[in-house]
């Protein structure tokens, strides 16, 4: 039996393990006995010591997480593909894991019924089986690194997850990179840039015979020790220093502190007799422990799918939650977390850039806005962002806004993916609204700032956080400078806008106790954007455009610069400055312990010593609120 | 009232009184108690009078899983045939798949459908056209309730006058914001399928209270002062 769902069902299985191997009369019959499961974020799939369900899961869409109790260490991320579940199945255990969804997830639930006769009669899948489970691996085949915590304490714990990394293959890169001992040193030089590799296998008749890496070229040529007109046979380190392919991450570091080399060459049996098949870097190494941040940067500029970047956001979320957990001060977490975020969005352009059939027809700079534009992105929220290029001639200006469009709806959509949501306003540049050339966008600022109405007074204070993640810088500072012409040009603006930051709910009611949420999904919860952060962000924004400072957009460096400006008010400004710290990390510490924006904050969760440092914030956002009312005299405005 | 009913009852089939008696029972409160019946049609064409269906695909949904043996695509024969639209759909009027009278198709229909909640995007569509293929076979119309999910689409987008609503969105839209693959678009059981998941997504964005309200969310959202 099959239909139309249970056609797709097979198609979609037999792109992984063991479901490949199946012959297709299997494979339809089992899709058909499959049920489709949507779950939504957080919820758990099954619990720990749960007896087993009879049937195990293949992830169709999204990522659950697998953990072990009271623990928040994630010992395995399962994405697209993978499956989970089964062990517990065969085994006819109980479940030893939690697999709680970590995104709105689609599952396809494999009935073990069907599942197990094909099993047992089919060796192949037998075998596929059993490797998986003994090497505790879920899939031996196709191995993706796994992401491990920022700094594992050394309790029992700790040892445990080591123990599972010891069992983990490495990741090596396939992409061989090879020359002869004739080829000249300019050449394999180029061929390495090209390629952008930090070294370079040399070959004889298919064999390894040589290596040269970064190191040579700079100890030997650019000492002038070898000429550059050479080649390679005179400088390369030879004999190679070869290993069996299927070396583990623990062992693949002992094999590079032994010898003390950057790179291993891995063969099909170990030896030098036999071709190469792989290099293996102190770069790949480091990933697959993937607990630094410079490390997570150099996999992220080589990243070349949305598939491997999504991968790495798991890694720097770890991050994150490692560096909050041994309270690094907030300032240099959000600067190198902003960092990594502009990095993958950046890899992102690039990577899209490279699809499209041809380059764009004009210089242009992807901006960020909102949260991302000020740095303040720590988890991922929304995608805030803009396309600004450069005026064209009026015949190609339709032209050059479809590129435009087309790009920016090609970049949405994989940010998307990796896990940027969409704008639910469609702030994005694949929005005709928010795709521009600078003469446009021009006269769309002009009109918010002449006409000030609460949705232009909205609008501008989303776009003018606007920070370049990508391209020409100089359009942004030219746009920048004519912002600043128009405050001047326009004053009331400057009261407007002022006044929209005193348009937020105040946080705490008569008796200094929280306001909550009084209706609809977030019911008796504390709206800790709209209430706290909002009106202190909002605040440094007026402050600062009044000044005309461009290129700052951290709100809490934004207040440090105020307090420069203005020393007479260097007491509020700094207690500002530490407020918007200590708000931006309740926002994110709230969210990594529910998985969400941490927007909304139950206040029972809270412990005494949280709950005054909250309100410890409240007294300055209605000190900077008075100020603003005072210098931009919003009580003059008809309201 | 009743006795009108019951007149007229005398001339139905055992499966119409079948279908009709199992609206006596009520339905669930809470959402996730009740089971959705997700459905598509195929039609010739868009005129009520004269297009036909050509296929009906619909799969239940049941504590937010699908189970695939438990869908139904059903085929219908064709006498009123229309290339233009057969084009799109891929359905030729004798093509292998085995077929079945419009009334046996609705007989298969309404067996599965019970007193369950039907959804579909834009449903009245489908929901007008196997009402005016009962009116062919002498039957009533449909009894079950209905949800949109066109109509529910529109109540998780932000309500902003930034935003520029459209007046209405088509599946293709809602596929595409949810991320969900478009691979058997424009067959009954693959839209069904794709209905069923924005279904879900809309539901859990939403967060209705019970059944009731989720059927007052089709409606525009009242403000109050």
């Amino acid at each position: 039996m099959k239909n139309t769902i249970s056609e797709r069902v097979a198609d979609f299985l037999k792109k992984y393990p063991p479901f490949n191997i199946l012959a297709e009369h299997q494979l339809q019959k089992l899709a058909y006995e499959v049920t489709i499961i949507h779950k939504e974020n957080n919820s758990i799939v099954f619990a720990e010591k749960e007896a087993p369900h009879n049937y195990f899961y293949v992830v169709h869409k999204g990522a659950v997480a697998l953990t072990k109790k009271g623990s928040q260490h994630i010992l395995d991320i399962c994405d697209e593909g993978d499956i989970f579940g089964l062990r517990p199945l065969m085994a006819h255990e109980k479940y030893k894991l939690q697999a709680t969804v970590r995104e709105e997830t689609i599952l396809y639930a494999i009935p073990i019924e069907e599942f197990k006769p094909i099993a047992l009669e089919n060796h192949q899948v037998g075998d596929f089986l059993i490797e998986s489970f003994a090497s505790n691996t879920r899939n031996p085949y196709s191995i993706k690194h796994r992401g491990k915590l920022y700094g594992v304490s050394n309790d029992g714990e700790g040892t445990a997850e080591n123990k599972l990394l010891d069992l983990q293959p490495v990741r090596y890169s396939t992409n061989l990179v090879t020359c002869t001992e004739e080829t000249q040193i300019k050449v394999l030089a180029n061929a390495m840039s090209l390629n952008s590799v930090g070294c370079i296998l040399v070959t004889k008749n298919g064999l390894p015979i040589g290596i040269i890496t970064d190191k040579d070229l700079r100890n030997k040529v650019a000492t002038g020790m070898v000429p550059i007109t050479k080649n390679a046979k005179a400088i390369m380190s030879t004999p190679v220093i070869t290993y069996p392919k299927e070396l583990t991450i623990t062992q693949a570091q002992m094999a590079l502190m032994k010898s003390r080399i950057s790179h291993l060459c891995l063969t099909e049996d170990g030896t030098t007799d036999t071709p190469a098949v792989g290099i293996l870097s102190k770069h790949d190494v480091m990933v697959a422990l993937g607990n630094n941040p410079s490390v997570l940067m150099r996999a992220i500029k080589r990243a070349t799918d949305s598939k491997r970047l999504r991968t790495i956001r798991h890694s720097i979320i770890n991050l994150l939650q490692g560096y909050l957990e041994q309270n690094i001060p907030m300032g240099l977490v959000s600067k190198i977390i902003s960092e990594l975020n502009d990095a993958t969005i950046k890899q992102v352009i690039q990577v899209c850039i490279g699809q499209m059939e041809t380059p764009p027809p004009a210089k242009f700079t992807w901006l960020a806005m909102g949260s991302q534009g000020r740095g303040e992105q720590l988890l991922t929220t929304d995608q805030d962002n803009a396309i600004l290029y450069e005026d064209v001639p009026e015949d190609k200006k339709e032209e050059t806004q479809s590129y435009f469009l087309a790009l920016g709806n090609r970049i949405s959509v994989e940010l998307n993916h990796i896990g940027f949501e969409y704008c639910p306003a469609e702030m994005m540049a694949s929005n005709p609204l928010w795709c521009h050339s600078l003469q446009e966008w021009k006269e769309v600022t002009s009109h918010w700032m002449g006409n000030p109405g609460p949705d232009e007074v909205l609008l501008s204070s989303i776009f003018f956080d606007f920070n370049v993640t990508y391209g020409e810088k100089a359009l942004a500072d030219e746009l920048s400078l004519h912002i600043f012409e128009n405050a001047k040009k326009y004053p009331q603006f400057l009261t407007h806008l002022a006044s929209g930051a005193l348009q937020n709910p105040s946080p705490s009611g008569f008796f200094r106790d929280f306001l909550v949420e009084q209706d609809g999904a977030h019911k008796d919860f504390f709206d800790l954007k709209l209430r706290a952060l909002m009106p202190i962000i909002d605040a440094a924004r007026v402050l600062i455009l009044s000044h005309s400072i461009k290129s700052i957009n951290n709100t809490a460096e934004r207040y440090e610069k105020l307090a420069e400006l203005e020393p007479k008010n260097q007491e509020l400004y700094t207690a500002c400055s530490f407020a918007s710290k200590a708000l931006l990390k309740f926002r994110t510490k709230q969210g990594l312990l529910h998985n969400d924006s941490g927007r909304f904050i139950a206040l029972d969760q809270l412990n005494k010593e949280e709950k005054i440092k909250l309100k410890r914030t409240f007294k300055t956002i209605k000190e900077i609120q008075e100020l603003i009312q005072v210098r931009f005299q919003v009580k003059n405005l008809l309201r | 009232m009743w006795f009108f009913k019951k007149k007229k009852s005398l001339e139905f089939p055992k499966f119409w009184l079948d279908y009709a008696q199992q609206f006596e029972e009520k339905l669930p409160q809470e959402v996730l108690g009740n089971t959705f019946v997700v459905l598509d049609t195929e039609t010739t064409g868009l005129n009520l009078t004269k297009d036909r269906m050509l296929c009906i695909g619909a799969i239940k949904l049941t504590n937010n899983a699908i189970s695939i043996k438990e869908s139904l695509e059903i085929y219908i024969e064709q006498e009123h045939y229309d290339s233009e639209s057969a084009e799109i759909h891929g359905i030729l009027k004798r093509s292998k798949k085995e077929q079945f009278s419009e009334l046996d198709a609705l007989q298969q229909f309404l067996a599965y459908a019970k007193n369950h909640v039907l959804v579909g995007h834009h449903v009245s569509f489908d929901i007008a056209m196997i009402n005016a293929a009962l009116r062919r076979n002498g039957l009533p119309h449909l009894k079950n309730k209905t949800l949109d999910t066109g109509l529910l689409y529109k109540r998780t987008l932000l309500i902003s006058s930034v935003l520029r609503k459209k007046e209405s969105y088509s599946l293709d839209e809602l596929a595409d914001k949810f991320r969900i693959s478009k691979k058997d678009r424009h067959t009954a059981l693959g839209d069904a399928l794709i209905t069923a998941i924005a279904f879900l997504a809309i539901i859990e964005k939403l967060k209705p209270k019970n059944l009731k309200d989720l059927f007052q969310k089709q409606n525009p959202p009242k403000f109050g002062l």
